[in-house]
């Protein structure tokens, strides 16, 4: 598939009063025309930082780029001007962010709000833009849209906001779609609702997504690939399958294995332990070692490469190197590994290998 | 809308009411009279002046009847500019306040307002820093300060403008207003300033940079608007400020306005128009408050009025 988004090698520094805070370090991953990226992460680990790079969103007095590229059709995003970026901003690449009760501007009706980025970067009239806000409205499931576009945002519910938001973001047919946490601040039965206007609306118009979250449900529900982020880095990056089902990197099997799950409601409820780093003074080695039941002595001197697991899949730790010591996965995951075709402790038949 | 307005209006009668008792207790419970001050006149004198002026009487009386006639728009009579109609002497006092308190509140206004602007906008540079002093100055130099400098500087050396007097037009009013402006100014620029930099840190203007609005859009278009409730807030008192402290500056510059005029019936215990002119501020404050309080509704829709759903 045609690659829509690359990003290579991308490091990016905060400057704080502190020093310089190391919040990319690193990160490489592309995005296919029409597919859905998941980043997952916890808090601090880079994954909004990170798109709101590709936007560049972040406030230029504070924040620089540090190395690497955002190759977007041809283009570096980290080398254009302002100017240049105005013009792919809602354009080719729109956003969509967390909180629906705070992302619309007050003061504006939500005609007008829908109808900016249409009047901004495509030449129609003021008439024809509203014709196309109605659509819109219609289009994410917005009832009576004649009416509502004259309404201001506080006239509509949280989970009717967010579908302004994402009204908005798909106003100019973009490319990439970067959501943000879009589902977080809203309660669970509006979150599946958003999550199926989202999924219904990419074979609509084909766009590709990028959906950042630390909701793991919600990964397994939309996403094609996942990339897990820690520390400013990704950990490891593949399908949704290999992710879920075959996990390498401790990371990973971490935060799989806090994801509370039917089958086991009456044990507790893992949670790593320790804090993530703190990116002031950034770890010389894999960020996650100190937390990390299965470090390796090399873990703590020298960050791991990419090890490939199959053409999908890599990881970056140093148990995939051919000389680490084998170790067992934490017994939830082995138990999700014997359901992976290709994973080591595969148990199925189908397609079975040995 | 129409209920709230009128619910509104009903309790801007109760505040005028309320007001106008309390001042005229207290104007009676301040040793002197009018006329006391007056000591050539002989007991006898006295007694028949104060007969004629009804001082004679009971408090109560004189208060039933100083509302009865307020009720009526009636002020009663100066005592000390030749029984002139304490009305009369309001509006033919009213031009020249009303000229240097509008002029001194637009330009202030739209002078701070453009320095909140710039600071906020160029946050931590030379111009925040510009606009900060500019601030400090308006705020803690008082306006007579800033009057006689004004005075000395444009009208004496370089004599730019009349030193003082309302003679030559609008040349008069220039310095005056100028001296006037600096509060509003410093207030305004503050304000704006402050409210700007939290608005442009807001989510939706993170959105607004993200369909590719370019930064005069973010300004004017996405945070102004949203900056505006808090100066709003503060300019109904800072126009009624303006006009009655304009008192100090009317008499620096010898302009002929109420704030002069009511100075000088303090002086003399001049009841009636010290009562009127009171009453004149404080129904000008209530009217501003309420418009105010409009003019929210038309900036903020999240703040309707009660009754206001269409």
């Amino acid at each position: 598939m045609e690659k829509i988004l690359e990003v290579k090698n991308l490091e990016l520094s905060f400057h704080t009063f502190a020093g310089e805070v190391k919040a990319i370090r690193g990160v490489n991953f592309d995005l296919k025309k029409g597919e859905t990226l998941a980043i997952v992460g916890e808090s601090g680990s880079g994954k909004s930082v990170t798109t709101k790079a590709i936007m560049r969103l972040l406030p230029e007095s504070s924040s620089e780029f540090k190395n690497g590229q955002i190759l977007f059709n041809g283009k570096d995003l980290t080398k254009l001007s302002d100017k240049e970026m105005q013009k792919i901003r809602g354009k080719d690449i729109s956003m969509i962010f967390q909180d629906p009760m705070t992302s619309l501007n007050p003061t504006m009706t939500i005609g007008n709000q829908i109808m900016e980025p249409i009047l901004k970067h495509q030449k129609i009239g003021k008439a024809e833009a509203r014709k196309v806000a109605i659509d819109l409205l219609r289009l994410v499931g917005m009832p009576k849209p004649e009416a509502r576009i004259k309404q201001y945002p506080h006239q509509f519910s949280g989970g009717q906001r967010q579908r302004i938001v994402i009204a908005i973001a798909l106003a100019c047919n973009p490319q990439i779609l970067i959501a943000d946490e879009p589902t977080t601040a809203l309660d669970v039965t509006i979150q599946a609702q958003i999550l199926e206007l989202m999924k219904d609306l990419q074979k609509k118009i084909d766009t590709s997504i990028i959906f950042i979250t630390h909701d793991l449900g919600v990964v397994a529900n939309v996403a094609d690939r996942v990339a897990v982020m820690y520390g400013g880095k990704i950990v490891e990056i593949g399908t949704v399958d290999e992710i879920f089902y075959n996990p390498q990197h401790p990371y990973t099997w971490g935060l799989l294995s806090s994801m509370p799950s039917l089958d086991s409601a009456d044990e507790k409820l893992y949670a790593i332990p320790g804090t993530p780093p703190d990116l002031l003074y950034p770890p010389k080695g894999d960020a996650f070692a100190l937390r990390s039941d299965y470090a390796l002595k090399i873990d703590l001197e020298e960050a791991p490469p990419f090890f490939k697991v199959s053409d999908t899949h890599s990881a970056a730790t140093w148990l995939l190197h051919p000389d680490a010591p084998q170790v067992e996965p934490p017994l939830a995951i082995v138990e999700r590994m014997k359901k992976f075709p290709g994973s080591r402790y595969y148990e199925g038949t189908e397609g079975g290998t040995y | 809308m129409t209920k709230y307005i009128t619910r509104r209006i009903f309790y801007m009668f109760i505040t005028f009411f309320l007001i106008a008792t309390a001042t005229f207790f207290l104007m009676k419970a301040l040793p002197g009279s009018p006329i006391s001050s007056a000591s050539k006149l002989s007991p006898t004198q006295l007694a028949v002046v104060e007969a004629k002026y009804g001082l004679d009487q009971p408090i109560p009386v004189q208060y039933a009847k100083y509302m009865l006639n307020l009720a009526q728009g009636d002020l009663g009579n100066s005592f000390q500019f030749k029984n002139a109609s304490v009305t009369d002497l309001i509006i033919d006092r009213l031009g020249p306040s009303l000229i240097l308190g509008t002029q001194g509140l637009v330009l202030g206004v739209t002078l701070g307002i453009l320095l909140g602007m710039i600071a906020a906008l160029r946050q931590n540079t030379i111009w925040d820093y510009g606009s900060t002093f500019v601030a400090i100055i308006g705020i803690s130099i008082p306006s007579f300060v800033f009057a006689t400098f004004l005075q000395y500087w444009l009208a004496v050396q370089w004599e730019l403008f009349p030193v003082a007097l309302w003679k030559d037009g609008w040349m008069s009013s220039v310095l005056p207003s100028i001296a006037l402006a600096m509060g509003p100014l410093a207030t305004a620029s503050r304000f704006i300033r402050t409210e700007m930099i939290e608005v442009l840190s807001s989510d939706y203007i993170t959105l607004a940079k993200s369909k590719g609005a370019n930064g005069f859009e973010i300004a004017f278009k996405h945070a102004f608007r949203n900056a505006l409730i808090p100066l709003v807030t503060v300019l109904g008192p800072l126009a009624a400020g303006l006009l009655t402290g304009s008192l100090v500056i009317e008499q620096i510059f010898a302009i002929p306005g109420i704030g002069e005029q009511f100075v000088k019936s303090i002086m003399s215990n001049d009841f009636s128009i010290i009562m009127g002119t009171t009453l004149f501020f404080s129904a000008f404050l209530i009217v501003v408050i309420f418009l105010v309080d409009v003019l929210y509704g038309i900036i903020d829709p999240r703040i309707r009025l009660s009754g206001g759903k269409d």
